[in-house]
Parts: C-alpha cells; sequence; structure tokens
C-alpha cells in the first residue's frame, strides 16, 4: 500500500516524532509506514486521516 | 495546522517504560523464587515438605504475576511492536516444538548418550525469541 504520509507530514513540518506522538504510535511505526513497510489498521489510518483532515483515501493507496 | 503535542508519545514511551519496569520486576522475582525452591530444600530447610510446598507454590503464583505483567506489556505496544512479537512468539512456538521433540526423540533412538534437558530447549526458545524479534525490527526498519 501506497500513502502520502511523509509528504503531508513535510508540508506540515512535523518530525516522525510529533507525528507518532499525535497518533499515539511509536517513531519507528511511524518511519515504517512511510517507507511502505508496515500497513497500518483501519483505527489507524482513521486516526491518520482525522488528524490530516483528510480521507484515508487521500493518504492512503491500494497498489494494484 | 498546529503541530501535533509530544504529549501523546510521551504517554506512549512513558507507558512502555513503566509496563517494561514492571515485566523486568516480575521476571527477575520469578527468578530469584524459582532459584529459593530449586536450591534452599537442599542447602537451608533440607526438603522440609510443608516448606518446599509453600516454595512451589509461592514460585508459581510469581510465575502467574510475571505472565500477567508479559500481558499487559505487549497490549501496551503500538500494531507494529505487537506484530513484531507475534511473529517471534510463532517462530519460537514452532521451532520449540520441532526441535523439543526431535531432541527428546535423539536419546530414543541412541545417538546422545545423555538425557535431554529441559533447560536446553528453554535456552533454544529464548535465542530463537531474540533472533525473531530482532529479525522483526530489522524488516520495518
Amino acid at each position: 500500500m501506497k500513502n502520502r504520509l511523509k509528504v503531508l507530514r513535510a508540508e506540515r513540518d512535523w518530525t516522525q516524532a510529533q507525528l507518532a506522538s499525535a497518533l499515539g504510535v511509536s517513531r519507528q511505526t511511524i518511519n515504517a509506514i512511510e517507507k511502505g513497510k508496515f500497513d497500518p489498521s483501519l483505527p489507524l489510518a482513521f486516526k491518520a486521516a482525522r488528524l490530516f483532515e483528510m480521507s484515508i483515501e487521500d493518504i492512503f493507496q491500494d497498489e494494484v | 495546522m498546529n503541530k501535533p503535542e509530544q504529549s501523546t508519545t510521551n504517554e506512549y514511551i512513558e507507558r512502555n517504560c513503566k509496563n517494561t519496569r514492571y515485566l523486568k520486576y516480575w521476571s527477575a522475582a520469578w527468578v530469584v523464587s524459582m532459584a529459593i525452591t530449586l536450591f534452599a530444600p537442599m542447602f537451608v530447610w533440607d526438603f522440609n515438605t510443608l516448606l518446599t510446598i509453600i516454595g512451589v507454590i509461592v514460585n508459581l503464583a510469581i510465575g502467574f504475576g510475571m505472565l500477567l505483567a508479559n500481558r499487559v506489556y505487549l497490549r501496551g505496544l503500538d500494531e507494529m511492536q505487537q506484530r513484531i512479537m507475534f511473529d517471534a512468539m510463532g517462530l519460537t512456538l514452532g521451532v520449540g516444538l520441532v526441535v523439543g521433540l526431535s531432541y527428546e526423540m535423539l536419546e530414543d533412538i541412541k545417538l546422545i548418550s545423555f538425557q535431554p534437558e529441559i533447560g536446553h530447549l528453554v535456552i533454544v526458545m529464548c535465542l530463537t525469541y531474540l533472533g525473531g524479534i530482532i529479525s522483526g525490527r530489522r524488516k520495518y526498519q
């Protein structure tokens, strides 16, 4: 699954630690999601969508 | 949009540190109680049955506390860390089963002359679990 987490974070000038803070996960998890190595659960994806005030599809895209 | 607060991360890290600390204390207490249960009957109370039974019960109770502390620790991790632990535990269970049974069989088919020890299997399982965690962390790095 592709995602725009890194771009969205950079646009807001947030660090991985700050984003991890807001989502209640570890910085390593944010790093893995940004690199596409770990796909977040639906609750975490919703949390990210709420934080960025976007829809889930605007942040995460299926790689088919 | 404002920068997210650091407080949640601190809460996450603090919760993890607290859970890890509890798990460490419970594990240490369990190891000490295990040593007491094993060696005290021989060197302290000369196999007094009542004291030995109390020692075993205390050891089991502390072991149960350690299990609960481990459960709290695992539930306090985020979803990726839980996945790493889950994979490592699955690997450990498989390796423990396969290696354990094969190791036990070695004596039956006369390939080894000594009695297989459960301690050897525990060491293999600990090393497998450790390897599984390291490999999982590298996978998601």
